[in-house]
């Protein structure tokens, strides 16, 4: 299965660093993996974004133009990037921040109150692993073991102890989709 | 068996350099490289190695001279505006025959240009980064474990050859995440440097650094000598990959981050029955035109894919010299070109447009 | 006591014009290298200008910089070999215009190295065009009327402007205008050398030099404008000394 990933939304809310905890469980599957954000002045306070590729074969372009699955954290990403999901593909957007709802009928749609779920559990700024969680279980796109895995191997050294927290806010967005 | 871990080709580059031996790294930031900096400015000191930031590029590469006729490892980075900047030195460390290693993370230009990946500095890098006849070792890797590689070997060949080698690579290869292994079992040791000036300890005449040869006879047979080296140098450096071209009608050529959009494109082309291959340069200087040659013969036309205006696509056509045909396609100014752009090219050509 | 060559230099014959400075202050350099006893692990920057050759005078280990650049190629050099003494030899517009950069942050950074630094108020190799400390008035091929301060701004003073740095360590100007000045010259040098070698930090000697062939003046009257008209615009003395305690700032050299 090749799965290519655009994560989407607010710089700070931890785009980049879930798009990382998904191409590290990719490659701990033994996939090929690639990540890529975007950069520059937009990143300074602005909107952040990144391309994962998770896939059987050597990645081509590592820029996601057209995504699989698209994760989108705000507003201001879905408007963006809504019409670039494949036919078929899946839009999980966190619905506590986004309050509109998706236009297109050929997507398939998860509305997930991802920042509500982490503060109700004491887990405020954890949102996008809420998000990573249910985006595992919506399309198994690597194992249960490798994405808890990826996400320690993503937590860099000076932050150690929110690890557990990570994996806890992980779990809460895998048993959303249950 | 080396850990697999998953890194910014920027830091993959730093990385590589320290697993070659550098201690030695002379930086100044720039978007989109300055994660090479960043890196260095925390491994170096942990290590025993020094991380300097000069007050331009300029300083920068001056540095990287004197560490380098000091006899060491050492290397700069910048990407395009800032490479213009060490273009003088760039001359000065070929003409004083001294090995460096350079990575330019490019950007788009001209001028200030954009931030966002680019292949425009081929002729800068091949031609004329600087003053004067000379030339440096070019490499362009297409993956992050690749920048690691070419890394680890443009510091052995440069200092084999006693010449500056320069990493051309790009804003995507440089922010993208790959798996990467660091095998120190292919690190070639540095060769005995009787030539550096670090002090002669009353044990040997002085040692003299210099590019300065004021008869003009004296400047044109050094030039000559290297440039009998240069000829060694594109006889058995060239390096390549080929894909898909063992029956392939249509080549194309296109290396570097813009090599990985052509392979999509090939293989969406081999599914729509059309025979395409992907010859991608790894050395653009030498740059490899065996294999176009073996291959004159078998294809119709040649299609050179660049993120620039169509630099590579000279040294194409000076390889085939008008034997076929050689198109281009190419987006600059930060566009990435995507497979489908490309496929309907080779879909063009193989029409017979 | 017998006049020799000293051991530092080469027997290469200079080609500096007749009444040159450069001379005198090389066989200054290559007397203080023999006297500490450091030919071996030193290593010399020449610049670009009429230095350039420098590499081939000196006994010691040579890097030819690109104009400009010696304080930054020094820099790796020091970098590279902390145990080497690493001196650079520059003249006014090597390292007052087109190296600026270079010098200051050198300087700034407190690199441990010493710069020595000819002064004659004009860039000589290129045949006598304005320097960055080319006196108001003063007549040269790219200032035919005199250095106009409206148009082409003010004489640059070196040592001054680097003695506010907290990395220098030594900043003192000389000349070499006369046996007690050559002596001074010398001493000012040698110590240069010694703070390097007790790691104190940038040095820089600033060396008024005469160049009576871009001056267009006889060998007499080039020492007398240096004295009478160059010395009072750059006056003589340490400037800067991190190692004299409790001494007056300037030392006036009469």
């Amino acid at each position: 299965m090749n799965t290519n990933l655009l994560l989407a939304g607010f710089g700070g809310q931890g785009i980049l660093f879930t798009g990382k905890v998904a191409a590290y469980a990719g490659m701990l599957d033994g996939k090929e993996v690639s990540w890529l954000p975007s950069y520059g002045p937009e990143m300074r306070g602005g909107t952040a974004n990144c391309s994962v590729c998770v896939s059987e074969s050597p990645i081509g372009s590592p820029l996601v133009t057209a995504p699989d699955v698209l994760v989108a954290m705000n507003h201001p990403s879905l408007e963006k990037f809504e019409k670039t999901v494949v036919p078929n593909g899946l839009i999980i957007l966190d619905s506590s921040i986004v309050k509109d709802e998706v236009k297109r009928k050929d997507v398939r749609v998860v509305y997930l109150q991802a920042t509500r779920l982490a503060s109700d559990n004491g887990l405020m700024g954890l949102a996008s692993m809420v998000m990573i969680g249910r985006l595992y279980k919506e399309t198994g796109f690597c194992s249960e073991a490798s994405l808890f895995e990826g996400i320690k191997r993503s937590v860099p050294v000076r932050k150690q102890s929110l690890m557990d927290k990570n994996i806890e806010a992980a779990k809460i967005g895998i048993k959303s989709g249950e | 068996m080396p850990e697999k871990v998953l890194m910014k080709g920027n830091e993959a580059a730093a990385e590589a350099a320290i697993l070659a031996g550098c201690r030695h790294f002379f930086g100044y930031p720039i978007t989109p490289q300055t994660e090479i900096a960043a890196h260095m400015s925390n491994r170096m000191p942990k290590i025993g190695g020094i991380y300097l930031q000069a007050e331009s590029e300029i300083g920068a590469i001056n540095m990287v001279l004197g560490a380098s006729a000091a006899g060491v490892r050492t290397m700069t980075s910048s990407s395009s505006p800032g490479i213009s900047l060490k273009a003088e030195s760039l001359s000065y460390l070929a003409g004083s025959d001294l090995p460096a290693v350079l990575v330019n993370i490019q950007r788009a230009g001209p001028g200030l240009g954009g931030i966002q990946p680019s292949q425009a500095d081929y002729w800068q890098a091949t031609r004329s980064s600087g003053h004067g006849d000379y030339k440096m070792l070019v490499f362009a890797p297409s993956t992050v474990q690749e920048m690691v590689d070419l890394v680890v070997d443009a510091f052995y060949l440069s200092d084999k050859y006693r010449m500056p080698a320069m990493i051309l690579s790009d804003g995507l290869l440089g922010q993208m995440m790959e798996p990467v292994v660091f095998d120190e079992s292919k690190v070639k040791k540095a060769p005995e440097k009787p030539w550096a000036t670090c002090g002669h300890g009353d044990k040997r005449e002085h040692n003299i650094i210099t590019s300065l040869f004021i008869d003009p006879y004296d400047l044109d047979a050094v030039v000559k000598a290297r440039y009998e080296r240069y000829e060694h140098i594109k006889e058995n450096e060239q390096r390549y990959e080929e894909y898909c071209t063992k029956d392939a009608d249509i080549i194309v050529v296109s290396y570097g981050a813009s090599a990985r959009i052509v392979r999509s494109a090939v293989d969406a082309a081999r599914k729509e029955g059309i025979k395409a291959g992907m010859i991608r340069p790894i050395s653009v200087w030498p740059f490899p035109d065996k294999p176009i040659l073996s291959k004159i013969n078998d294809v119709k036309a040649f299609l050179c894919v660049e993120m620039s205006m169509g630099q590579m696509v000279d040294d194409v056509r000076l390889a085939v010299n008008g034997k076929k045909d050689v198109k281009f396609f190419g987006h600059t100014g930060g566009v990435v070109p995507t497979p489908s752009e490309v496929l309907e090219e080779i879909k063009k050509i193989n029409r017979g447009a | 006591m017998k006049f020799e060559k000293p051991k530092a230099l080469t027997d290469m014959p200079f080609h500096y014009c007749p009444g040159c400075s450069h001379g005198i202050v090389h066989r200054l350099i290559a007397e203080v290298i023999d006297e500490l006893g450091i030919e071996g692990r030193t290593v010399g920057v020449a610049p670009v200008g009429c230095a350039v050759f420098a590499y081939n005078y000196f006994s010691c280990d040579m890097v030819q910089s690109p104009h400009g650049r010696a304080q930054a190629v020094a820099t790796g050099i020091k970098r590279a070999n902390p145990e080497n003494m690493v001196f650079t030899y520059q003249g006014d517009g090597d390292l007052a215009a087109i190296g600026t950069a270079e010098t200051i942050h050198a300087a700034a950074r407190g690199e441990n190295m010493t710069v020595i630094f000819i002064n004659n108020a004009i860039y000589g190799m290129t045949g006598g065009q304005m320097a960055p400390t080319t006196l108001i008035g003063q007549v040269t091929q790219t200032s035919p009327y005199g250095r106009d301060p409206k148009t082409a701004g003010y004489p640059m003073k070196v040592c001054e402007l680097l003695s506010t740095l907290d990395g220098v360590a030594l900043a003192q100007r000389v000349s070499v205008d006369t046996v007690k000045n050559v002596k001074e010259a010398k001493k000012a040098i040698k110590k240069a050398f010694e703070y390097q070698m007790e790691g104190k930090g940038y040095t820089i000697v600033e060396i008024l030099c005469v160049c009576p062939t871009n001056w267009g003046l006889s060998m007499k009257d080039s020492l007398k404008w240096l004295r009478g008209t160059l010395m009072p615009n750059y006056p003589v003395g340490v400037v800067k000394d991190t190692g004299a305690k409790c001494k007056s700032k300037v030392k006036e050299v009469k």
